[in-house]
């Protein structure tokens, strides 16, 4: 599957073996895993919670997804993002791209990354000590999405 | 004959659609959604379902003000303002999004 949107936690090392099968053509494999921080815009965060919109937001990454594969000479890609509640350390997102050199592959991994950041129909909730936050859009995430 | 232009000037068109309200917006509005009918526009966009709520005033009038952060999807797809849509179109009024 291309991509995912779940609850459960997700084992990095199952996903990139999967991902590349016995694809002998692959020469490069680069891969990006977001987690929770405990602080953010100096506050402490004990947890957030990650919603999304049940259909469009597996097909925004998959748009995502195809997208990489047509600007970059890849082998495959994989987005895996995690929704509900997590904890500060939780992995939240995973993205691996494989190639036959890590030129593409890097820049393949950041392309569908700063994409995710500013199209993937995800928001996030903090949890607070005095309460709850939502988080808000930021304008460095817009310019990593157009220096593409 | 007489009759018939009769009716045809007492219908305007009429537009049926799905709102769906996400993330911060679903709370201010107190609703996951709804659906709304309008009538009278001969070419609907997005931008008239967003007056339709707006003349209901606050939350929607102020949420949904000319200059604030919104975004929408019409029928799971990204959509400017501008654009068009159809009866039965599921429409989707948003925050910008802080996903990864």
């Amino acid at each position: 599957m291309t991509v995912r949107v779940q609850t459960e936690d997700f084992d990095v090392g199952a996903e990139i073996a999967r991902l590349r099968a016995d694809d002998k053509s692959v020469g490069a494999i680069a891969a990006f895993i977001g987690t929770v921080r405990d602080i953010n815009d100096n506050a402490t965060v004990s947890g957030l919670t990650l919603e999304h919109y049940p259909g469009m937001t597996e097909a925004a990454l998959e748009a995502i997804v195809d997208e990489a594969k047509r600007r970059f000479d890849i082998r495959d890609a994989l987005v895996v993002h995690r929704v509900g509640d997590l904890g500060p350390g939780d992995q939240i997102v995973l993205v691996v791209v494989t190639s036959a050199h890590r030129g593409m592959a890097f820049d393949a991994c950041a392309f569908a990354m700063d994409i995710l950041k500013t199209r993937a129909p995800f928001w996030k909730k903090e949890r607070l000590p005095d309460g709850e936050r939502w988080v808000e859009a930021r304008a460095s995430d817009d310019e990593a999405a157009q220096r593409w | 004959m007489l009759w018939g232009y009769l009716m045809r000037d007492t219908i305007s068109t009429l537009l049926r659609v799905r709102l769906v309200y996400l993330a911060r917006l679903r709370e201010a509005f107190a609703s996951a959604g709804e659906t709304l009918e309008l009538s009278g526009d001969d070419a609907p966009t997005v931008e008239t379902v967003v007056d339709a709520l707006r003349r209901r005033g606050d939350p929607w009038a102020c949420e949904l003000a000319p200059g604030r952060a919104v975004r929408f999807a019409v029928n799971h797809r990204l959509a400017r303002a501008s654009q068009a849509v159809s009866d039965g179109d599921e429409v989707a009024i948003f925050p910008p999004v802080t996903g990864g």
